[in-house]
Order: C-alpha cells, then structure tokens, then sequence
C-alpha cells in the first residue's frame, strides 16, 4: 500500500480502527455487556454514556440502563444493582466523580466490583473541562482499584481487565479506568478492537457473591458498625489490596496470551540501565517516550516509568525499577494543596523511603485545567535531572512545567 | 384486605429486639408495611433512627434483604437493585416468574429534605417500588433538629422556642402533594393508629405498577415529648384535627379514607406533646396556634375540593 492510502484503509490492513476514547470505552462496555449501567452525562465522558444508552435503544445489549438525575444517585445505584447480584458499569468525571465521593467509599467498603471509566478533568474551581488528574487523585483513598491508560488501545484494554481484576474471589473490589480528558476520550486513534465472543469469552460471566436478590437468604448490607467491629473491617478491607495487585498481574499476563498485548503494575521503558528517569501517570507517558526516545540518540541514559496501576499502588515494583538511577523526576497532573509536593511524589518518595532507597528526586507539577504538556517541557526535566544528579539534592523539590509567573 | 386475624399469622419481617425507643411508631408502621404482601419483599433504607436501631452489627432484626447505603438515595438505591432485578429477570438469571416487592423507607430528613432528588428522579423513572416515608416531623437520629416536615410553631433544637421566636417559623411543605405531582400511580398519606388503614393502602401501593408513594405520619414520643404508651392515639388526634389528613390519590383520583366525625382544633393534637407546650403559655403562641389552624383549615378545604368533597 503506498503512502497515498487514506488512515482508514491503512487500519483495515492492520486490523485495527479509528475510534475516540469515549467510543472504545463504550464499545468496551457494549462487548462486555453489563446487568446494569446506571449513569449521569458529564464532559468529557458523556460520550460514553450516550453511545452506551443508544446500544441500549437498539437491542445489541441485555442491559437494564438507568439515566439518573445525579451522579450521586448514579452511584448509590450502582451499588445498590451490585448488591443485588450483577456486573455493574458506569462512567463519569471530574465534578460527577467527587459528587459520589460519599458512596465511592461505601462502594469499596460492601466489596462491590463496580466498574467506572473516569475521564479524567479537572474539578472545579474554577470550572474547566479539560484534563488533569485532580478528580481521581482525590479519590486516591477510596478503596477503589486505579488504572491509568496512555492511549486509547490501553483505555479499551484496561476496562475489559478492570471486569475480571475486580471480580476476582479474592478480590471483590470496584475498579477505575481512568483515561484523560480529551486528550484520549476525544482523540482519534488506531486500535485493535477485538471479537465480540472473544471478549465475552475472556471476560465470562458474572460470579454473584451473597446477591441481594438470593431472596431464601435475606441479608443485611450496610449495618450500622461501631468501635467494636468497624476497625476489624477496615483492616479485612486493606487486606484485599494485595490481592488486587495480583489480580493485575495475572489479568495483565491473561490479556496477553489471549490478545498479544500484556499489561503489568508499572511499565518500563529503558530503565534498565537509564541514570534519569521521569515517572507519570497516562497520556503523558506516550510524550515521555519520545523524548527518552531522542535523548537515548543523543547518548543520554534518559528512562521513563509509567505507573499503569496507581491503587494499589505497587512500591516494591517500583523502587525496583528505579534501581541505579541517579535522579528521578515524578510528574504530578494534580495538586495536592497544602501538602510538600503532589500525589504521586508522595508515593514514590515514601515507597524509596520505606525500602531504604535515597535516589534525588523533583517533583513537576504540570497540566491542570488541560495546559499543554510539550517535548521541550519534558525534554528541560531531564536537563534538571542532569544536575539534581550531580548535586544530589533538590534546591526546590517542587517546580511547575508549563506555567507563566 | 386480609382481616386482623390472618395478618397475624403472617411472616414477621421486622422482629423485635431492635433498638428503637419504647413507643415509637416506626417499627410499627414497617411491620406494617411489610405484612401488607405476601411476596417476597427486599428494602432499602436511609440513614436513620430505622437503620441505626435495627442492624447494630452483628445483629439485625430484619428477616427480609435489606441494604442501606447512605441518607440521601434510599429512592437511588432501591432504583438500582429493582434495575438489576429487572434486568436479571429479562436475561433468565432470575426466576422469569418471580414478584418481588421494593420498599424504600427513609425518615422526614431523608425524604423532604436530603434524599428529595433523588425520589424524585426514581419516581421519574418509574421504577416499581414503595417508598415510606415515616415522618417524624424532625431529624430525631441526630437530636431533634427541624425538617421541612416540621409542624409550625414546633420547638426543635434547631428551631428552639425561644424568648424572641416561638419555634419554627414555617409551616411544613407538603410533600405527598410533591409526589403526586409526579403523576405517580399511587400516593397516600397514614398513620399508625390505624392498622386497617396503612395495610390496605401497602397492599395497594405493593401491587400497583410503577412507583408508589405512602406518607405516614409517625409519632416520636422522644422529639414530641408525649407518652410513648399513646403513639397510636396521638396518631390519631392528628388526623381527627386534619393536621394529617389521610388521603390517598390513585391515578390522580383523590379519595380521603378517613373524615373525621367532627374535626377537632388543632390544640387536640397540639396539647399532649411538650413540643408545643410553649404555644400555650403567651399571646404569642396563642397568634402561632391561630396561624397553624387557618393553614390545617386551608390544607384540608383544598383536599376536600381536590376528592370532590366540598
């Protein structure tokens, strides 16, 4: 085929078709066919509730879908379907997200395995639309399982996974799959989307655990729970989180021998004998690549981390793949007002701290409210990594990228 | 209608041994409720004196599936599992023959107030459950603090009688005409002072299509300051004043299921509760009683018109 052969034919050659984020993310949806699918629009995810509901409208799925009139109410029913004995999906961002923060907790808390695409945006205020990570960053604590696509392959992968990771026996926990606002929902992208049955297959079918709907064994879910009981399950709860990171692994492993791509916790990209690496979160990664990519030309050991599985968060793999390195840049979508320096900084700074790990490490704060993210941005982070690896020490943890002052 | 003798032999689904305060009317009221049918019933709850006090963990008292979630969505929460059902049912996960029955109960707090989008979306939606309301004119779980459905010239903690304003200053909203303006199927309003009263209108609202509505108006001998031995009568004085007019509006026909005899002043509804006490004691009470009775006596001519009674 020669270079005059339009993107489209180029795809049917390969196999794979353009699609927008929010359109894999509900073919994803369509493909796994849910019980039920209780939702609210919201920018920049609507997409995926009303391609979704229009599965709906012409039969291609067996879903009860609920338009609700909130978020909240989106979530409370969400539960209160899983409870009853179901697989359960939904989608939403930013503001949708944190007016079910109440119920995201509750969620975890009664070990639902509810599955929530998060386009990630920015929350107000003020209001903005585009992408940062501030929604789902706030949510960090929830219990809920995070995983964050680079492209929009991975945003249609992950969510298929999120079904079996949260499903797990042992798990039993809601998964979400976030991917970034606009920049992924509203992009155009060449992906393989598998086969119906395939997927379907792969994913099988619901396993109830206590349905609410088992009338000849009625239950009590969501009692009143108090110092006497409370702490012994929340500790129950944590207990959970390691098995979801096996979950991850296994499902990641699983998805590869099925369809050729396979997913981890974390993703390395020349770390192994990199001096510098930058780590991030989502479609920034893709950027990161590239710049690794042209500093590796220019003889710098430059590498790049991608944190696929943000909860649980896997500290072992990390500091592992941070090994050797003589400076580390940690790239932050989301403030974290009033702490030292952002969310994932934290995390990555206490995980070395806690393995006995000193590497130099900054902290960029970068992208709210959807500020562009360039090569040049990325490629200065690596020059400051030059000389945090020779002081050894950050003279100021914290900067921002992109930012007039 | 099953007579009092065979509702006895009935499944109990709310068992004693709960927690709820002596004389309170709500375990009434959703014993009730649940006897009214004999299908399988499955509920959801808001938070409350009803959830607090049935399901300290490790207990409950409640022999039916029940789940409670939060304050605010008892409507959303029954909404997604009736969905689920629903959508299990269609697929052939579910018994294809099976009658489930949703009730969703929640106090005056999570319904007038709090939890009101979200029934009014259910509603909306015309998911096939029940929702209670057990009103107790307050939010008594937390300490008596004011609701919409607070009567007039109530003292609440919230709403305190004071030297300078003589308890709550607003007259209650009136939410089972909210509710009928959804154009819902079934809307009622009881009480728990009459047994045959509440158990026909659940049976109704249970087997009715689409989404029902039955606000029972629910004494609190704690937050009313009355004996908790009288929580049927004082229920009872409350409709013979027509403070709380029971009424029922099926397909947007109205039709008041008890007229009293004689239609007694507030004051006799009033009188027996110390949360009204200070409306006895100054001129200004006597102005807020006078108040509270022409709004009962404008309520209750607007009904009359609405049955076709005036």
């Amino acid at each position: 085929m020669g270079d005059n052969a339009t993107l489209e034919q180029k795809a049917q050659v390969k196999g794979k078709v353009a699609l927008e984020g929010n359109e894999a993310a509900a073919e994803a949806m369509r493909q796994i066919n849910p019980d039920v699918v209780a939702a609210y629009p919201i920018t920049p995810s609507t997409e995926i509730v009303q391609t979704f509901a229009q599965f709906v409208a012409d039969g291609e799925v067996d879903t009860s879908f609920v338009a609700v009139e909130s978020e909240h109410s989106a979530m409370s029913a969400c539960l209160a379907a899983a409870v009853g004995g179901g697989r359960v999906m939904n989608a939403t961002s930013a503001n949708g997200l944190a007016l079910m923060w109440e119920i995201l907790y509750i969620v975890s808390s009664l070990r639902q395995p509810v599955i929530l695409t998060v386009v990630n945006r920015a929350l107000s205020g003020n209001i903005n639309i585009h992408c940062d990570h501030s929604d789902t960053m706030g949510a960090r604590d929830a219990g809920w399982v995070q995983l964050y696509a680079e492209d929009v392959q991975e945003a249609y992968d992950n969510l298929i996974q999120a079904v079996c990771i949260g499903e797990n026996m042992d798990v039993r926990l809601p998964v979400m799959s976030c991917m970034d606002g606009f920049l992924l929902s509203h992009s155009y992208e060449l992906l393989r989307v598998e086969d119906d049955e395939a997927v379907r297959e792969w994913v099988g079918p619901y396993k109830p655990d206590m349905p609410m709907l088992d009338i000849d064994d009625p239950r009590t879910y969501g009692p009143l729970d108090l110092y006497d009981f409370y702490f012994e399950h929340k500790r129950s709860q944590m207990a959970a989180y390691p098995y979801a990171k096996q979950a991850i692994i296994d499902e990641g492993r699983r998805f590869g021998e099925a369809f050729g791509r396979e997913y981890g916790l974390i993703e390395e990209f020349m770390t192994e004998d990199a001096e510098l690496i930058a780590i991030a979160l989502g479609s920034t990664c893709g950027t990161l690549r590239d710049v690794v990519q042209h500093l590796r030309d220019e003889g710098v050991k430059a590498g790049m981390l991608k944190i696929r599985a943000f909860r649980p968060f896997p500290a072992e793999e990390v500091v592992a793949a941070l090994d050797g390195a003589s400076a580390v840049a940690v790239l932050d979508r989301a403030a974290s007002f009033g702490a030292h320096a952002g969310p994932l900084y934290h995390e990555i700074t206490s995980a070395l701290y806690s393995y006995g790990k000193h590497i130099p490490t900054n902290n960029y704060i970068y992208g709210l409210g959807g500020r562009e993210i360039l090569p040049e941005d990325l490629q200065s982070v690596f020059d400051d990594l030059q000389q945090l690896a020779e002081a050894g020490q950050p003279a100021e943890p914290v900067s921002f990228l992109g930012l007039r002052e | 209608m099953p007579s009092l003798k065979q509702l006895s032999h009935r499944e109990v689904r709310l068992t004693g041994g709960h927690r709820l305060c002596p004389g309170c009317g709500e375990p009434i009221v959703a014993r009730q409720i649940l006897m009214s049918t004999e299908h399988p019933v499955l509920a959801t709850n808001a938070t409350g004196c009803l959830e607090v006090s049935t399901t300290i963990f490790p207990y409950t008292a409640w022999n039916i599936p029940w789940l409670h979630i939060a304050f605010e969505n008892a409507a959303a929460a029954a909404s997604g599992l009736e969905a689920m059902y629903q959508s299990l049912k269609a697929q052939g996960k579910l018994d294809p023959d099976a009658n489930y029955k949703f009730v969703a109960f929640g106090g005056d707090g999570g319904t007038y107030d709090i939890g009101l989008q979200s029934l009014s979306g259910a509603v909306e939606r015309g998911h096939d459950f029940l929702y209670v309301c057990l009103n107790n004119e307050a939010y008594m779980n937390t300490g008596v603090q004011r609701s919409s459905a607070t009567l007039k010239g109530a003292h609440t903690t919230t709403s305190p009688a004071g030297e300078v304003i003589p308890g709550k200053q607003q007259n209650r909203k009136d939410l089972t005409e909210i509710m009928v303006a959804h154009d819902i199927p079934y809307a009622a309003q009881t009480i728990p002072g009459r047994w045959n009263d509440i158990t026909r209108k659940a049976e109704k609202a249970f087997e009715i299509e689409g989404p029902a509505f039955i606000n029972v108006l629910t004494p609190c001998p704690l937050g009313w300051g009355h004996d908790g031995a009288l929580t049927p009568e004082i229920s009872q004085l409350a409709a013979d004043t027509c403070v709380w007019p029971l009424y029922e509006v099926e397909y947007g026909e109205y039709n008041i299921t008890y007229t009293p005899r004689e239609k007694q002043p507030i004051e006799a509804f009033l009188e027996p509760q110390a949360r009204f006490g200070h409306l006895f004691k100054s001129d200004q009470g006597e102005q807020v009683r006078k108040a509270v009775q022409e709004w009962v006596d404008w309520k209750w001519e607007a009904l009359l018109k609405k049955a076709g009674e005036a």
